[in-house]
């Protein structure tokens, strides 16, 4: 019973800082500058879910919560869509889709390089996401979804990059980020240890 | 010549605007071009508390008159421009000096005047406003972060104010710094920029005729969020040269570095002079959002006001004296 209600309840939880993004505009609750909150919600939501998804993982290991797992997909589908809204809050409110301006923007500003450069890699992860991609892919599909730890991490650069004076909330995110690596890498290692025991057992 | 010892305060205290030309805020409350939206702006109910700090301010602005170089564009709603600051001393979100800068005090106020002049001291905030009449100059405003505002402000001419401190010939810079005093101020706890906050300005442009010493806006005393009880309004340059909050003001022979020359040197200069020609590294610079408006507008050079001071540049590469 519990499987049957947890996709429609992170489903719904996922569009919900959307639906309150798109509510607090039309309300006129964004204050003085609303396009610039809508570019701001839609990045820091972005770079959440990002991080939320590698969370599932070590949930599992840790607690040995499968339900992270089953969701897992679709939280990084909303990574995506969050960063697309983000990409054409920018496009369109920001720039009005003048392109010669955007180019210099992407070539001369290195927050946006490196933001740019993170949407591009999470492009590919976003289209095969699915089930059929997962088995055409084999093995490839999970070096290539090792991805999932550069955007993130290109995120934070981006965040650091764009900040003015005070680094504080790029930081808090960077260390959550460094937390999940570094459990990464440990499981990386142990695993490799294990393999060579058994490698010497047999 | 000015007397500035001992003088009594010398600000009629009229009170009321009335029938006089300048902004009674009521009358420009606008809504936004972009949002036809039915439902009241939320805020609306909170304009009133908004202006609560500057209760404590002692100063009244006596009649004001309209000055000169005002724009005629449509002024920034009264209520962004009270809740949309950059004043790091407070938070670095722009709603955070709206929500605490009633901590600061703003009676009793002086400003020590010290350096290269021939009447250095202490001066009360009266002794420094008796002499000027009160303009109303409506400036535009533009932030580096490629916003920009239409403001109201109520003040008078530095010019006026250094002559009487008598700047020697050795004054070549003016430097500005605000109020140091963690109590007060929480977002100096943490160092994010080297308070206090300073800044400064070629004695040239100190002395030109649009500089302004502000101490009032939209008819009305400075609310504190918007650097009570005095603060400078250098209209063609970013909006972080226009130091808010004044308690000294040195005059020297050598250029000032500026708290944010100091966080990033490669990326605010002395001069930060507003120029769509000069790109900061994450600002381009070209156009700019007026707070109000839906499309982005192209942004000017001197911020439109060339005409009064594109002479004291020429001959500068802007490019390098950014
Ligand atoms: C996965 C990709 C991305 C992530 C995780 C991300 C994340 C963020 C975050 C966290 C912020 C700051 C929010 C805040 O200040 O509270 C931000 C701001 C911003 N991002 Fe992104 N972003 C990404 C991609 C992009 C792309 C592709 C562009 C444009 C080409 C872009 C342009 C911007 C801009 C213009 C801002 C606002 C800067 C400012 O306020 O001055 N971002 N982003």
């Amino acid at each position: 019973m519990q499987k049957h209600f947890l996709k429609p309840l992170v489903f719904i939880s996922g569009l919900l800082p959307a639906v309150i993004l798109a509510w607090q505009f039309y309300a006129d609750r964004l204050g003085a500058n609303p396009i610039d909150e809508i570019t701001d919600g839609t990045g820091t939501w972005t770079l959440r879910f990002l991080l939320i998804t590698l969370m599932a993982t070590p949930l599992k290991r840790l607690f040995g919560w499968g339900w992270p797992l089953h969701v897992r997909r679709m939280l990084g589908l909303f990574a995506f869509f969050y960063a697309t809204l983000h990409l054409f809050t920018y496009l369109w409110l920001d720039q009005f889709f003048d392109w010669g301006e955007i180019g210099t923007d992407i070539l001369k500003r290195p927050f946006i390089t490196v933001g740019m450069l993170a949407f591009v890699l999470l492009l590919p992860l976003a289209m095969t996401s699915t089930r059929a991609m997962m088995r055409r892919l084999g093995r490839n599909w999970k070096a290539l979804h090792q991805l999932a730890y550069v955007v993130p991490l290109l995120g934070v650069l981006h965040y650091w990059w764009l900040v003015k004076a005070d680094v504080r909330e790029p930081l808090v995110y960077g260390v959550v980020l460094i937390v999940l690596l570094a459990f990464r890498v440990r499981r990386g290692k142990v695993a490799v240890r294990t393999a060579a025991r058994d490698r010497c057992a047999s | 010549m000015w007397n500035l010892e001992g003088n009594t305060v010398l600000i009629k205290k009229s009170g009321e605007l009335g029938e006089s030309d300048v902004t009674p805020y009521e009358i420009y409350r606008q809504r936004r071009t972009f949002l036809q939206s039915g439902i009241a702006v939320a805020g609306a109910a909170l304009t009133g508390s908004l202006w609560a700090p500057a209760a404590s301010a002692a100063i009244s602005l006596g009649d004001v008159r309209p000055g000169p170089f005002s724009t005629d564009e449509a002024k920034t709603d009264r209520k962004d421009i009270l809740t949309y600051n950059n004043f790091y001393e407070f938070g670095v979100s722009k709603s955070d000096p709206a929500k605490h800068a009633h901590r600061m005090k703003t009676d009793p106020w002086s400003v020590d005047v010290i350096g290269e002049c021939a009447k250095p001291g202490t001066y009360t905030l009266e002794d420094i406003l008796a002499p000027h009449a009160m303009e109303e100059r409506i400036y535009r405003l533009r932030c580096v972060e490629g916003w920009s505002m239409v403001i109201p402000w109520i003040g008078f001419p530095l010019a006026d104010l250094i002559k009487r401190f008598e700047p020697g010939s050795k004054a070549k810079y003016v430097e500005f710094e605000t109020l140091y005093d963690k109590k007060q101020m929480p977002g100096q706890r943490r160092r994010i920029l080297d308070w206090p906050y300073r800044e400064g300005l070629r004695m040239d442009e100190a002395m030109n005729p649009l500089t302004l010493m502000a101490v009032g806006l939209y008819g009305k005393v400075l609310p504190n969020q918007n650097g009570a009880p005095l603060r400078l309004v250098v209209p063609w340059k970013y909006g972080f040269k226009s130091i808010k909050s004044i308690v000294k003001i040195r005059f020297r022979e050598t250029q000032p570095t500026s708290s944010w020359m100091e966080a990033g040197p490669r990326e605010y200069g002395f001069y930060s002079n507003v120029n769509p020609n000069v790109p900061h590294p994450r600002w381009s610079q070209k156009r700019e959002r007026r707070i109000g408006e839906f499309r982005k507008r192209k942004t000017l050079m001197f911020n439109g006001y060339s005409e009064q001071v594109a002479a004291m540049y020429a001959g500068m590469d802007l490019k390098k004296f950014f």
